[in-house]
């Protein structure tokens, strides 16, 4: 322990506790935009995933992802089982060594996100017992191994994604954003569309939760990019600029798609510019410069603005855009590091096809990026239908319609009357 | 006695109010209310998406008068309320049998 770096580990610390918060913020910005009668539900998702994950990844989940690999760069070994070989040791390069714990939370937030993530696809529908079951599983099945792929850096035999394919994610666009993507379209057609789906407005019931909660996950992605240099250095700040650049622009352009759309700019737009924005730059952050990373934000803004309305044409309920948003803006970012990532502004990232005039790197991009989806995707539909045929996986018709909060958690998020209603 | 329900534009709520205390009307009551009539709902286009709204909001105010009264309260609500556009609302007058100041106990006439 005597050679960690102290700044970097101070950062490390710090990003953890950034990015676990922006879970809590995440439960505010679904349980604004759901209706008021699903609120608490909605946000007991998030705290759900918050419990269930911590507890599996220190059994047996952070040993799946960041374990030893067990061949061929698809997942680790059980050396580290009960966090086993982990206190007291260091991770890092050489000058940038950190406590491994502090990388053991850090890579423990970054799980958590990504499957509370998952709930906006299917709120106000799902059954509290089975998303509980869901977490674990799709922790252990989906994202343990997309982990392993992308983020286990092990000298060349680690994560094939990061280690034998040489594809470029600086902090999930992978892991956390095409995967999340994928994961929540799979649900979304398992669960089932909402009853009065396109029928009723279904429009969020609380904007200033929506915006808080939006906030919330702003502040805490710089802990997610920024962090994720896993040193306090010139690249993390370079992750930091980057990624308030590209938030910024994703506003801008996501409000001025809708004004010119729709001939509104509304709060949910801005709230959800920020988000695609933030989503979109999150591989690219530590690849790119800040005019790359404004253009990044610019078209993430307008390609999410987009891709949320496909749900009403292709019909699947992804309640709260976790497709157009998360999948949608990961794929812009992955594909902009194709295009756009230069040794200016990391010298050991890459050179995209736009820099280089070489489509190689935007070839390994695009293949990372698929990967993720199709086993994302599938292994998702596949643990949905099962916990759909076995213990049911979504709620009876009546509970749905009164509203899960008070059917599933006895309260409800506005007790304001001033009689006893119940 | 007679009861006044006028179902209006919320937007219409305070010149109501303030016509009818400029006429001697000494209560009301007002809830906010939605529905359709006429008019029926409209079409709203929000994130990407077309919905029909079919109840749309409105606010229901309910006066009691003295039959004497009655005319002129309910030619003034209506007069108050008309904008000329569609979605005004409506108002109907229905008898009341009797009413009663709860504090005093006084009945009919004296306790509106």
């Amino acid at each position: 322990m005597s050679s960690i770096n102290a700044g970097d580990t101070a950062w490390v610390l710090m990003s953890g506790a950034l990015v676990l918060f922006m879970t809590p913020g995440l439960a505010i910005f679904y349980g604004g935009m759901v209706r008021a009668k699903s609120t608490l539900n909605m946000m007991m998702m998030s705290f759900a995933a918050m419990g269930v994950t911590t507890i599996l990844w220190v059994l047996y989940a952070y040993s799946l992802a960041f374990g030893p690999d067990a061949g061929n760069g698809l997942i680790g070994n059980l050396h580290n089982i009960g966090l086993a070989d982990t206190i007291n040791q260091v991770v890092g390069s050489p000058g940038h060594t950190i406590p491994t714990l502090a990388f053991v939370m850090f890579q423990l937030t970054f799980a958590i996100i990504t499957v509370a993530l998952l709930s906006g696809a299917i709120a106000d529908r799902a059954k509290y017992s089975a998303w509980i079951l869901f977490v674990g599983l799709w922790i252990t099945l989906v994202y343990a191994p997309i982990a392993h792929w992308a983020f286990a850096s092990q000298g060349g035999n680690g994560g094939w994604i990061i280690d034998r394919l040489g594809a470029l994610d600086f902090a999930g666009g992978t892991v956390v954003e095409i995967n999340s993507g994928a994961a929540a379209l799979a649900l979304a057609i398992v669960l089932g569309k909402r009853e009065g789906f396109k029928r009723d407005p279904m429009r969020p019931h609380n904007m200033p939760l929506v915006l808080l909660g939006a906030g919330m996950l702003w502040f805490g992605w710089f802990g997610f990019n920024a962090g994720s240099a896993l040193a306090a250095n010139g690249l993390a700040a370079t992750a930091m600029i980057n990624t308030q650049v590209a938030t910024a622009a994703a506003v801008m352009s996501w409000i001025a798609y809708e004004k010119l759309r729709e001939g509104k700019a509304t709060t949910l737009g801005a709230a959800s510019g920020a988000i695609a924005g933030a989503v979109a730059i999150t591989p690219a952050c530590g690849f790119v410069t800040p005019l790359g990373a404004l253009a990044i934000g610019l078209v993430g803004g307008v390609v999410s603005a987009f891709g949320v309305s496909r749900k009403y044409k292709w019909n699947y309920d992804d309640s709260l855009d976790v497709v157009g948003v998360h999948g949608l803006g990961g794929f812009v970012g992955m594909i902009a590091i194709g295009l756009i990532a230069t040794k200016s502004a990391n010298e050991l990232g890459g050179e995209g096809l736009f820099i280089s005039g070489s489509p190689t790197l935007l070839q390994k991009q695009i293949i990372a990026a698929l990967a993720v989806a199709a086993f994302s995707f599938i292994t998702t539909y596949i643990i949905a239908t099962i916990l759909q045929k076995t213990v049911g996986f979504r709620v009876r018709r009546e509970v749905e319609l009164e509203g899960l909060d008070t059917s599933i958690h006895a309260e409800s998020a506005y007790d304001i009357s001033s009689f006893t209603t119940r | 006695m007679k009861l006044i329900t006028a179902i209006i534009k919320p937007a219409k709520v305070d010149d109501i109010k303030a016509a009818l205390q400029a006429n001697g009307i000494t209560g009301m009551t007002v809830s906010e209310a939605s529905g359709f009539g006429r008019q029926k709902g409209h079409k709203e286009i929000y994130r990407g998406a077309e919905y029909t709204v079919d109840l749309i909001p409105k606010v229901r105010i309910e006066v009691l008068v003295d039959d004497s009264d009655k005319d002129r309260i309910l030619d003034l609500i209506v007069a108050t309320a008309n904008s000329g556009s569609i979605g005004d609302g409506k108002v109907w007058v229905t008898p009341v049998e009797t009413v009663v100041r709860v504090r005093t106990n006084e009945r009919g006439g004296d306790a509106l």
